[in-house]
């Protein structure tokens, strides 16, 4: 295993209460393995990822819990430590483009300093090396556009550019953090098939964060839905999307519009996600869950085998 | 006669930089056409949709329609007494220092007979004693619900939606797109919907026209639309969407982006990015004939 996150909880104390964003989640990444992390907004999916690179705002802070790169744990190192593992181990991709770029250098500036910043080679060999990630990227003539400042591209050669980054140092783990969200449709497209290309060629762990069970369904190994900070439900993506087994994500698939399905209406779930600081007590969907019944709302389910699966719903408690 | 009938109707901006510039620098006017020769109809109690990727000038339409901008060539008729438009930020569309009840009787102004507001808070799915209350205190989705409740309040036989659940998340769009379908059939209301999202489109639309640089390329039914796509374009825009089923079908890898609006191509504005492209694509535009502009369906080459 590349990753290995367990029982994770982030907490965010305020002068009232301390509210949990992340609620004590386990999981884990393979090499060559993309692991899709799919939720609403609010349910925690962004703050995991920024809990792993070590970037939590305070104060936000990583309250319990450990997350190991390669076997190491990373979740305690002081912030050297974790810069230099950062780029170098940890490569990030943020939803847009023009905030992971630096607008005053030219991104030939950006490739180079990374590279030499986490890279034995010289400048020449860094330059050689820069250009052939751009190409590998897929920006045409990359030696013409190696001057170039971030406004000078487009969207989408801007988010090669910020992968092209990422991938600087050659790193074991890539998270992404809804790198499609700000793109065209046909540009989604071809940056989906650049991330999966990519982490299978090199055999890097992938977490791919975002609100798109389309874009999971093409890029992800497996899939871990989430809901009011915790893990509801992880598993094979085609298992998940074609046979959900936590009612959440029974809903949330019913309620996602699809292309050549005759349909009147959409399956709909009533409400909306709890705010963080009014959780119910037992499992945090039991409000608005269609099957709910007693011990729901007394007892926190945790992640159970249901199938193919894991689901953290006590209908698939063993009786 | 149709409800809305818009007759070869563009819209220039003129984006230059400013008059001392470009007499220093010697620049000409730059001229953009956002919107170039649309025509379509919408007849009463329909959804027409019009998707295309951003930048096609489906949003300037919508404003066109709305007459928010004057359109600078062509005709807009309306046959109706009036329309609404329901935005997509719900957060921008709503004036943080009103009071719902405020909010949703403004339109009312322009009226005879003045309804009560929790009547269309009702209509919504929110509650009476909501109409107290100040946008901050809404969660996104009942803030669009606020946004059509206020639309509804004027009486509207014509609804513009400009992406009306692109900041929503899903299981908070299909409470929306549910209640506009359910708000459709009750009132008989008319909807133009604006989208980029092909999936919402093909869920609420009658008919659908696809845009690409200002030009709408196809008009189709949409169920024609999505079983049988005749356009280059508009087989690309299907083929890119993220397929949900996992039906592992094949499908043609999308190539290039739409190219800058200040300097669209010559001819046919898709032809650098389509397969199916010759020497007239280059150089002639294609006209819009029987629901789509393309020469090589014109020709019979595909």
């Amino acid at each position: 295993m590349i990753l290995e996150v367990k029982d994770l909880t982030v907490q965010f104390p305020t002068r009232r209460a301390v509210l949990t964003a992340v609620d004590s989640i386990s999981f884990s990444i393979a090499p060559g393995e993309v692991l899709g992390v799919v939720g609403e907004s609010g349910a925690g999916k962004s703050i995991t990822g920024l809990a792993i690179i070590g970037l939590l705002e305070p104060p936000g802070r990583i309250a319990a819990g450990e997350v190991r790169l390669e076997g190491q744990r990373i979740d305690h190192l002081r912030h050297e430590e974790m810069r230099r593992i950062r780029g170098r181990k940890i490569g990030v991709i943020f939803q847009d483009p023009l905030t992971s770029l630096n607008p005053l250098y030219t991104i030939g500036q950006q490739l180079e300093e990374t590279i030499l910043t986490h890279l034995p080679l010289n400048k020449a060999q860094a330059r050689e090396r820069a250009l052939s990630l751009l190409r590998e990227v897929g920006i045409p003539a990359p030696e013409a556009r190696y001057g170039a400042y971030p406004h000078h591209f487009s969207g989408g050669m801007r988010q090669r550019v910020v992968i092209a980054l990422a991938l600087a140092a050659e790193p074991r783990l890539l998270i992404a953090d809804e790198p499609t969200t700000a793109l065209d449709v046909s540009i989604q497209a071809q940056i989906i098939a650049l991330i999966k290309r990519l982490a299978g060629e090199r055999g890097a762990a992938v977490m791919l964060i975002t609100h798109d069970m389309g874009v999971i369904a093409e890029t992800a190994q497996r899939v871990a839905v989430m809901y009011a900070g915790r893990v509801v439900e992880i598993g094979p993506v085609r298992d998940v999307i074609h046979s959900p087994r936590h009612p959440y994500t029974v809903g949330l698939m019913g309620s996602i519009p699809k292309i050549g399905i005759r349909q009147e209406r959409l399956l709909q779930i009533e409400g909306a996600m709890p705010r963080l600081n009014a959780i119910p007590p037992g499992c945090a969907f039991n409000p608005r869950c269609p099957r709910r019944f007693e011990r729901c709302v007394i007892e926190r389910p945790g992640l159970l085998a249901a199938g193919t699966s894991q689901a953290a719903c006590w209908l698939h408690a063993s009786p | 006669m149709p409800l809305l009938k818009l007759e070869s109707v563009s819209r220039d901006f003129d984006v230059s930089a400013p008059w001392l510039n470009r007499v220093i620098e010697r620049e000409p006017r730059r001229i953009l056409r956002a919107v170039d020769r649309v025509s379509f109809e919408v007849s009463k109690g329909e959804t027409l949709a019009l998707v295309g990727e951003s930048g096609c000038g489906k949003s300037t339409v919508a404003r066109l329609i709305a007459g928010l901008y004057a359109p600078s060539e062509g005709r807009i008729e309306f046959h109706g007494r009036r329309l609404q438009m329901i935005f997509q930020d719900p957060y921008a569309s709503l004036n943080p220092r009103w009071r719902v009840r405020k909010i949703i009787a403004e339109p009312m102004l322009f009226l005879q007979t003045k309804k009560d507001v929790s009547e269309f808070l009702l209509q919504v799915g929110l509650s009476p004693d909501d109409a107290e209350r100040y946008p901050h205190e809404f969660s996104g989705g009942q803030r669009q619900r606020i946004s059509i409740a206020r639309a509804l309040a004027g009486e509207p036989e014509l609804l513009i939606c400009d992406e009306p659940t692109s900041a929503l998340d899903v299981s908070v769009q299909a409470q929306i797109l549910n209640l506009m379908a359910d708000l459709q059939e009750r009132l008989g209301l008319t909807y133009l919907f604006i989208s980029h999202n092909l999936a919402v489109v093909s869920l609420v639309a009658d008919r659908v026209g696809v845009m690409y640089l200002g030009r709408i390329v196809e008009l189709a039914s949409a169920s024609n639309l999505f079983t049988r796509p005749r356009h280059p374009y508009t087989r690309m825009l299907l083929d890119a969407v993220p397929d949900l089923g996992m039906t592992g079908k094949p499908r043609t890898p999308v190539a290039g982006e739409v190219p800058n609006p200040l300097a669209p191509p010559a001819g046919c504005p898709f032809h650098p990015r389509c397969p199916h492209a010759n020497a007239r694509c280059q150089v002639e535009v294609p006209r819009f004939t029987n629901g789509v502009a393309c020469h090589a369906i014109e020709e019979g080459r595909i």
